[in-house]
């Protein structure tokens, strides 16, 4: 995109993209301190919000990056770069969830165990 | 004298599982042979708990949330290497296999298997179950064989007989659901000596098949992937 033209779009949208940023980061801030999303997940959000912080205040910065990996558009590479790194998440996420219902599953078997030795201790009494 | 757990996973069996029970408590006979119910009732939402608990000679099992079969199985085999059983023998819960059959499968075990399944495709004799069901049964007979090179006629059947050895590895490590052909695999190759023996089956006594019709294709699928990412994953375990 020309230049020029960016320098003469409305400002408005990198107003509200600033603003929606930083009640994004905000958010995450209010639930790390009630201890709702641990540490570890919440640099990943921490990281995508001040890139999304970055590229609001630095408007031409999209272009400067498109043009310099060699991408023609600016918005492809926003799209191909945020979906890429939204299924990498997903993925991570689905490996925690696997790691969980493991343990789960030992919990459980371990609770109906102790179940039945409790009992069968109470009625040899 | 020789205890043996029969391990009885059940969900909302409560038309069956006191027969089922019954049928065990039969087989004790003598002093030198114990056989003790352990049921695992898998969160059911019917009287199958209930039913079971008044069973004197069954120990129930009360999951605190739903695993599927495979949990359960683990659960159960758990619970008898705990409690120093010789050997484990898996029966479902809905009737279709019949404790008189056991017996043939204790012998196959004293014979020097490690895991001694019940199969209906050897004699061809009692409940055969349905002809679309048998071909799916027939393609994972081939998968399996061509895979390990063991034929296992009724990769399916849940029927099952586990010595010491085969417990604690199921208990390490067991699938969630249509757990059945996949753990032949896993048993292969950690070198176990697998068996298989004729016996009849029923049909179900009670209760709903854990198989509808458009699960079976997700089945096939699932079960398919399984096996295979269970045979690269245990050549390890060949190895040692």
């Amino acid at each position: 995109m020309n230049p020029d033209l960016v320098n003469h779009l409305d400002p408005k949208i990198q107003y509200i993209s600033i603003t929606v940023s930083f009640l994004f980061l905000l958010y995450i801030g209010v639930l790390i301190k009630k201890g709702r999303l641990r540490e570890e997940y919440a640099i990943i959000w921490i990281c995508c919000t001040l890139l999304l912080i970055f590229f609001s205040v630095w408007r031409d910065g999209l272009d400067v990056l498109s043009r310099l990996i060699g991408v023609y558009s600016p918005p492809n590479m926003v799209f191909i770069g945020s979906l890429f790194a939204i299924l990498i998440y997903l993925l991570h996420l689905s490996v925690v969830v696997s790691r969980l219902h493991e343990q789960n599953k030992t919990l459980a078997r371990e609770i109906a165990l102790m179940k039945e030795r409790l009992k069968s201790d109470e009625s040899k009494k | 004298m020789e205890k043996i757990a029969v391990v009885i996973p059940a969900y909302n069996e409560e038309d069956s599982i006191s027969l089922v029970l019954k049928e065990v408590q039969n087989l004790n006979k003598g002093d030198e042979l114990v056989f003790d119910c352990v049921v695992i009732n898998d969160c059911s939402t019917d009287r199958t708990g209930e039913i079971a608990e008044k069973n004197t000679n069954a120990i129930v099992l009360h999951l605190p949330i739903q695993l599927g079969i495979g949990g359960a199985i683990q659960t159960g085999l758990t619970y008898a290497l705990e409690h120093d059983y010789s050997c484990a023998i898996q029966l479902d819960g809905d009737g279709q296999h019949i404790a008189a059959e056991i017996p043939k499968l204790l012998h196959a075990y004293r014979q020097g298997y490690d895991i001694v399944i019940g199969s209906r495709f050897i004699d061809k004799s009692g409940f055969q179950s349905s002809a679309i069901r048998r071909a799916g049964i027939g393609y994972f007979k081939y998968l399996i064989k061509l895979l390990t090179k063991q034929l296992i006629r009724d990769c399916t059947s849940g029927f099952r007989l586990f010595n010491k050895e085969a417990m604690a590895l199921a208990a390490e490590y067991y699938p969630d659901e249509y757990p059945e052909p996949e753990a032949i695999v896993l048993f292969t190759h950690a070198g176990l000596k697998i068996g298989e023996v004729p016996v009849r089956m029923r049909k179900r006594q009670g209760g709903k098949s854990s198989i509808g019709f458009f699960n079976s294709i997700y089945y096939m699928f699932k079960v398919s992937l399984a096996i295979v990412f269970t045979y690269i994953r245990t050549q390890n375990l060949k190895k040692s």
